[in-house]
């Protein structure tokens, strides 16, 4: 029984994949083909028919890619009897869900078709990593993770994390088109992308926007730590991680706020902040010490 | 004239004056905040004093010249160091220095009117302007009112303000902070933290000598540990027989509380501790006693019991080491334990399993000077054996006997051991609250937008707002205004 819920799983994240695949292909015909428009003067509707249709066809696969890649994470829940995070595979899995989902969520809102590329990609990558090198098979969760903090403190860290890297991509974005435009024009390509100011306050957005969230994620954290290990802090490498990732955005937050950072000093510190993010998931799960050592590896 | 820039004079006061005013500055502030991230880094790469030991240690012996360096600057306690304090402390300060003053600014502008409606409102954000009917004040006042705005009324024109729930919030944040520091700083005075070794079937009486460790706060006073004696009665351990993952620890004890006269059984898991009172006893780790009788030529009793061996991986391949002082000559044993034994290339006797299916215990006697008497504190999980010589090794089944010259040692079987650690942080309460006012505060100074609407009405109506802070949705509040005072529905 519970094996076969694991091997859907399995295929359902394969088929994810291959559906994402197709998405980021769709969107670098998109970006190809928007080359073309400013030579093309007198065929410009019809370019941009062209393009709007790849496009409308790359974010439908992302839609479709996202809904199996949720199929396969509540799967491979069941298959275990519990919520899906219990190691890095799990993780990681979840993690891309939670990026593709904040990507789809913002979509919604803002003119942000143009970071489908970079989010199907970095997606893929996610994933690809998951299956070929993380992969466990799926078990029950040790004594340590049974709680109910576990659901709560780590969707608000794997919801918190998918924002953070959205703003971390647009901030990056801002730094390109920048550089871009500090030398003369933006080249073709990059024309139909949003101003740099747009990008600067999106980015700043979603920090404002998920900055509490990742408060709550710690302190939830600290509440769970309190009944498992019998300290609400103890600066256990994550511990300390989340710390430096809450204090690089506070001041992310301080500096546009209160001084007045715009630009690319905002870009470079939010860019900064999101890193120790990536960090902590990275670094410390897979080669750090410490309580947090959950990743199965 | 001169172009040099005259600094002005200063005497003590207004160096510390001028000192003050740099600490409290919002540049100052985002600096230190900026510090106390980087300066918590080390601490997570260096192995730290308070949650590995071990590592440190291992360091020093290692590379003994470059630990000593690093230990001046305080690399393996980072988080009590003088330096990450420094920064903190000085944090606090500056957050202080800016907090106070401005509460005690927004509890006065929270009681004032809002300022007169500007001349030239024209000039301000998403200004309209059409013929008035003549009931739009009137609108405007029940308006103002039912969306709770503060509003002052002057000369045919309304001055309306909202949001001062920003202010209110960031303040309550940054005030929130401060008693978050002082819940940890009240834990790390009153507190008390040990932890102590118990093998299945030994009983713990709640008094310092008791514990394998422990700490007390400066102002903890020993008569304050709480009264209690536990009794650990059974510990089950189950495993996944695939991955060998452990899957439950349950321990159940025998607690005596108030007079010592009843008993409750109780139950400690891993993420739901025992509360006795202020003080609580948290499950941390296990592991396995091997029970061992140690006999000299004569056949008298040297040693007879459980001792603990510390595990060494994920299938509780343990070591430890057995210490016979009181035999003639002294013999110690230094030791490993398999819950369930298999033989390995290279690697010699392993564990598969961590549940004890089918436990050996390898040992190699030792004979001589233990150096218990030297006043050196030793581990007791290792043997010095520089001043002892090798008598043999043995591989024992459960039961079975390792005769060696001058004595023998039977192996009688094992027991379990569990870590409890055993906590009253009476500051966390005070942690837990600033940390929800700290949430609060912060959705309210992130959410709510401090704006102000203006109507100023003549032979025409004239509308205009200003937000002060970055927040869209002014545009459309003005919007719903307007068609307000139109009478559209």
């Amino acid at each position: 029984m519970s094996r076969t819920w694991a091997y859907l799983s399995n295929y359902l994240i394969y088929s994810s994949m291959a559906v994402y695949t197709l998405s980021f292909f769709a969107h670098a015909v998109e970006t190809a083909w928007a080359v073309k428009i400013p030579n093309a003067t007198t065929s410009k509707t019809l370019d941009y028919k062209r393009t709007e249709k790849v496009a409308r066809i790359a974010t439908a696969m992302m839609i479709l890619g996202f809904l199996l890649l949720l199929a396969g994470v509540i799967a491979r829940g069941v298959s275990a009897g519990r919520v899906p995070w219990g190691n890095m595979y799990e993780f990681s899995i979840t993690g891309a869900l939670a990026f593709s989902g904040t990507y789809l969520a913002a979509l919604r809102k803002y003119d942000l078709r143009w970071l489908g590329l970079l989010v199907s990609i970095a997606v893929l990558l996610t994933l690809g990593t998951a299956v070929a090198v993380l992969y466990r098979p799926s078990a029950p969760l040790v004594p340590a993770l049974k709680s109910t903090w576990l659901v709560i403190h780590v969707s608000a860290a794997i919801i918190s994390g998918g924002v953070f890297l959205l703003a971390n991509a647009i901030a990056a974005a801002y730094l390109y088109l920048d550089s871009m435009e500090s030398k003369g024009e933006r080249t073709a390509w990059a024309k139909r992308l949003p101003s740099l100011e747009y990008l600067d306050q999106l980015s700043y957005r979603l920090v404002a926007f998920v900055f509490p969230l990742w408060t709550f994620a710690v302190i939830a954290g600290a509440i769970w730590a309190e009944s498992a290990w019998g300290r609400y802090w103890g600066w256990d490498p994550k511990e300390t991680w989340a710390f430096i990732t809450w204090v690089a955005y506070a001041a992310y937050l301080h500096a546009r706020v209160t001084i007045g950072w715009r630009g690319r000093r905002a870009a470079w510190l939010c860019l900064f902040a999101g890193s120790t993010f990536l960090f902590n998931y990275v670094y410390v799960n897979v080669w750090g010490s410490g309580k947090h050592t959950y990743s199965g590896l | 004239m001169s172009q040099e820039v005259q600094l002005p004079e200063l005497d003590s006061v207004g160096l510390l004056r001028y000192v003050w005013r740099q600490l409290t500055s919002m540049r100052t502030a985002l600096i230190l905040l900026m510090l106390l991230g980087i300066a918590a880094v080390p601490g997570s790469l260096v192995p730290q004093r308070t949650q590995n030991p071990m590592a440190v240690s291992a360091s020093f012996k290692s590379s003994p010249e470059l630990s000593r360096w690093m230990d001046r600057f305080s690399l393996f306690d980072v988080y009590g160091s003088p330096w990450f304090s420094a920064i903190y402390i000085l944090l606090f300060v500056s957050l202080i220095g800016c907090v106070l003053p401005r509460t005690f600014e927004h509890f006065h502008a929270a009681r004032a009117l809002p300022p007169a409606t500007p001349k030239n409102l024209h000039r301000m954000e998403f200004y309209s302007t059409w013929p008035a009917v003549g009931n739009e004040l009137e609108l405007a006042r029940t308006w103002f009112k039912s969306q709770r705005f503060r509003v002052l009324e002057k000369d045919g024109s309304l001055s309306a303000e909202k949001g001062f729930a920003r202010e209110t919030g960031n303040l309550f944040f940054h005030l929130a902070l401060i008693l978050i520091l002082l819940g940890i700083s009240f834990s790390s005075l009153f507190g008390m933290r040990g932890e102590a070794i118990l093998n299945v079937g030994e009983r713990f009486v709640n008094t310092p000598t008791s514990y394998d460790s422990l700490a007390y706060g400066k102002l903890f006073k020993d008569g304050k540990l709480e009264k209690f004696i536990i009794t650990v009665d059974k510990f089950d351990a189950t495993y996944n027989v695939v991955t060998t993952a452990p899957e439950d620890y349950t321990l159940n004890v025998s607690l005596r509380t108030g007079d010592l006269t009843t008993v409750e059984k109780q139950v400690i898991k891993v993420n739901s501790p025992l509360a006795i009172g202020n003080t609580k006893i948290y499950l941390q780790a296990n592991g396995y006693s091997p029970v061992v009788t140690v006999r000299d030529s004569k056949g008298n009793v040297a040693l007879q019991g459980a001792v603990p061996f510390l595990p060494q991986d994920s299938n509780l391949r343990s070591i430890g080491a057995i210490k016979a002082p009181d035999a003639d000559p002294q013999v110690g044993f230094v030791g490993s334990f398999v819950p369930t034994y298999q033989r390995s290339d290279g690697n010699g006797a392993i564990s598969v399993f961590p549940q004890a299916l089918d436990p050996r215990l390898l040992l190699s006697a030792w004979g001589g000077d233990l150096g218990l008497d030297s006043g050196v504190p030793q581990s007791i999980y290792r043997i010095d054996t520089s001043s002892m010589s090798q008598l043999g090794l043995k591989s024992l089944k459960p039961g079975e006997v390792f005769t060696y010259a001058g004595g023998s040692i039977t192996f009688e079987g094992y027991v379990q051991w569990v870590n409890l650690q055993i906590v009253d942080d009476p500051g966390k309460n005070f942690a837990l609250l600033g940390a929800i006012v700290a949430i609060l505060g912060l959705l309210a100074s992130l959410f709510t937008r401090r704006r102000r609407i203006w109507i100023r009405v003549g032979d025409v109506v004239e509308v205009a707002g200003l937000a002060k802070n970055a927040a869209p949705g002014l545009e459309q509040e003005l919007a719903i205004f307007t068609t307000v005072l139109k009478g559209e529905k």
